[in-house]
């Protein structure tokens, strides 16, 4: 495991029940700048509750979420947004019949006086675009309903990326692409991480996982089977953290993982 | 993109041949926007003008088709707002009734100010909008049913204020001379330089700012053009308007711009502005666009549905104040019948969709004076106002489909 640099986001121990469910047991994740880190698991592991909980759309019932080493509280949507932790999420939330600098601003707009300033969006959507070498786009003045798949993902990952956000959570950004337009997104996901940001990325796909992610942390019915360095580990390794909780000497011991089937 | 400013004639050329194709292809991807209203207002107006040379095509009756089609243009400026969101509000035409008799009443029976009665009349409209926009927001009942709901209870209202088969007429001047009282014709002459001249400035002035934020720009022929288009209709229409109509010019006499005229494009530049360059406006797009994305961006979704139907019954109730002015005061059917049905017609006709998230201000005037032709010029054609009816019907099922066709369209050719 990667002990280099702090990591931006850490949480430690958490757990998270719907009534008697038991949804989420001591999970723990770890993302750094400029690292794209893959949170990878099964249908069911618990990869949504933990990333909607990161996000404030409901708070943990324990453990420990650090930010940038400090121990903060996140339980509303707001809260998150303002740390610098943005959601992209698998449906997007793009208004179709607004155009992309339109929704790249929208409930941020940029305002003078009583008007919209469009031309300080136009150019900061620009700019935000350029810095991240999206060159996929004819204008910023399209309307998203004109825009292919992978060209709404990169719409809605720009507008995550515009207010110098720090953490970015993709949610299986390539579920819905076409081979040519998944490598355009995973290499937008890898210029994210180069620029500076720190990437988690969800994932069911492991060849997206392992041409783009640094760290890979892998959820096993609701407890983290181990994070571990995406350069040393293989793929071998990584489907049986996902599929049995562990491989080997990496992962859960031998005890909690039976528990967990039980 | 031409960015610089002394563009060679050949590719100001290319500019203009290049904004129309982009055009075409917009028509041909299913942006048709109001180009169906047009084309309809062009076609009835030759049409009924070949039909009945001396009885439609006067200048007398064009003030007076005007004046015919206000009511309905302003319950539909306030209709677009909540077709916007992807409601409906089927109570806007009775809104408009008991704002008239609310008007009417403290005008007539307790000597009330004008002003303070119009202030009143609006009033009116904003708390049943409100109430209406609460019920659909906040408890999320249907629009269609709380609006008819509405619709039921304010012809109640209405029916109980004026009394069954009663009338309570109207002698307020100012009132009276919104729809009765036309400009002079050298004011007609400034308020055309004002609409030209304003809409040059604002279109070559937004294009500077543009330029000097690094932006790409229209090309100034573009513009040019756009500005000669308007240039010339509202020449037309002054020309029109200042030729005496009177039927005998020596007792009184008839010319001028009607008063309408002005008072719809100050509302017109009002409502445009809030859709279209406000934070709010913006708001209303992307509830009608995507509810779920507008909520998760942030955005006060039930107060933007609560204010645009505030919006909408505050038009219809200024609308009854045009009712009142048209038909020198109010009975139990003002803005009845089919009131309403003509004001979403008129939006859609003019290419506000049903489905939300599509719609400009405009769109309740160009389709309005479609749904006001064919209310005019039909009755001179024939006596039957069963074929009047089933006409209009036939319209407003041809716009509704142009619409979802449009749609359609759209969404197979990523438009």
């Amino acid at each position: 495991m990667t002990e280099d640099p702090a990591p931006v986001l850490r949480l430690r121990g958490i757990n998270k029940s719907f009534g008697a469910v038991h949804v989420l047991k001591d999970v723990g994740l770890d993302a750094w700048a400029g690292k794209v880190t893959a949170l990878v698991g099964d249908n069911g592991a618990g990869k949504s509750t933990f990333v909607k909980g990161i996000a404030g759309i409901y708070g943990f019932d324990s453990g420990e979420y650090l930010f940038e080493g400090r121990p903060v509280s996140v339980s509303h949507p707001k809260q998150a947004a303002e740390l610098g932790i943005e959601v992209v999420y698998q449906d997007l939330a793009l208004c179709d019949n607004l155009d992309v600098v339109q929704n790249m601003f929208l409930g941020r707009e940029i305002r003078s006086g009583l008007t919209l300033d469009e031309n300080s969006m136009e150019r900061r959507a620009e700019e935000t675009l350029r810095g991240l070498s999206v060159r996929t786009l004819k204008s910023v003045r399209q309307k998203v309903s004109s825009l292919s798949g992978g060209q709404r993902q990169t719409v809605a990952i720009a507008k995550a990326v515009l207010w110098n956000s720090k953490v970015v959570i993709l949610d299986e950004p390539t579920a819905a692409l076409g081979v040519a337009q998944t490598e355009q997104v995973l290499s937008l996901v890898r210029r994210l991480a180069d620029n500076g940001l720190a990437v988690v990325l969800i994932s069911h796909n492991m060849n997206d996982v392992l041409q783009v992610a640094d760290s890979v942390c892998a959820l096993y019915l609701g407890r983290t089977a181990a994070q571990v360095d995406a350069g040393s580990t293989s793929t071998t390794q990584i489907v049986e953290l996902i599929t049995s909780g562990r491989s080997g000497d990496l992962g859960l011991p031998p005890t909690l993982a039976q528990e967990a089937v039980a | 993109m031409s960015t610089a400013t002394a563009v060679p004639s050949d590719t100001q050329d290319q500019a203009v041949a290049g904004a129309f194709r982009g055009y075409l292809d917009r028509v041909r991807g299913g942006d048709v926007g109001s180009l169906p209203a047009v084309l309809g207002f062009v076609a009835l107006v030759i049409f009924f003008s070949a039909m009945r040379p001396d009885s439609f095509a006067s200048t007398r009756n064009a003030a007076n088709l005007l004046n015919q089609a206000a009511p309905v243009i302003f319950i539909a400026m306030g209709l677009i707002f909540v077709l916007l969101l992807g409601e409906i509000d089927l109570a806007a035409g009775y809104t408009s009734g008991v704002g008239a008799a609310v008007l009417v009443v403290l005008l007539t029976e307790h000597g009330v100010a004008w002003p303070l009665a119009v202030l009143a009349c609006v009033a009116t409209g904003l708390v049943i909008g409100t109430v209406m926009g609460a019920l659909v927001a906040r408890l999320q009942i249907p629009s269609f049913v709380v609006t008819l709901a509405w619709f039921l209870g304010l012809q109640g209202v209405l029916l109980l204020v004026v009394g069954e088969g009663g009338t309570i007429s109207l002698s307020d001047e100012t009132i009276l001379s919104i729809l009765n009282k036309n400009l002079s014709p050298a004011l007609g002459w400034v308020l055309s330089l004002l609409v030209v001249g304003g809409y040059a400035a604002g279109a070559f002035l937004g294009s500077a700012r543009r330029r000097r934020a690094g932006l790409p720009v229209v090309s100034p022929a573009v513009i040019g053009l756009k500005v000669a288009g308007l240039a010339a209709i509202m020449v037309a229409v002054t020309l029109v308007f200042n030729a005496e109509r009177a039927v005998n010019p020596a007792i009184r006499s008839l010319r001028g711009i009607p008063l309408i005229v002005p008072v719809t494009l100050v509302f017109l530049l009002v409502l445009t502005f809030l859709l279209g360059r406000t934070g709010f406006g913006r708001h209303v797009y992307a509830v009608g666009g995507n509810p779920e994305a507008a909520r998760r961006a942030g955005i006060n979704v039930p107060m933007v549905k609560i204010a645009c139907f505030a919006i909408g019954s505050m038009m219809a109730a200024f609308a009854g104040i045009l009712f009142a002015s048209y038909s020198n005061g109010v009975s139990p059917t003002t803005g009845g019948s089919s009131t309403l049905l003509y004001a979403v017609g008129a939006a859609v006709i003019g290419g506000t969709s049903l489905f939300g998230g599509k719609g400009r201000v405009i769109d309740a005037i160009l389709g309005g004076l479609v749904v006001a032709v064919i209310q005019n010029g039909l009755p001179l054609i024939t006596q039957k106002s069963g074929i009047q009816f089933i006409v209009t019907g036939a319209v407003l099922l041809l716009a509704a489909s142009v619409d979802a066709l449009s749609r359609r369209r759209a969404a197979s050719t990523g438009q």
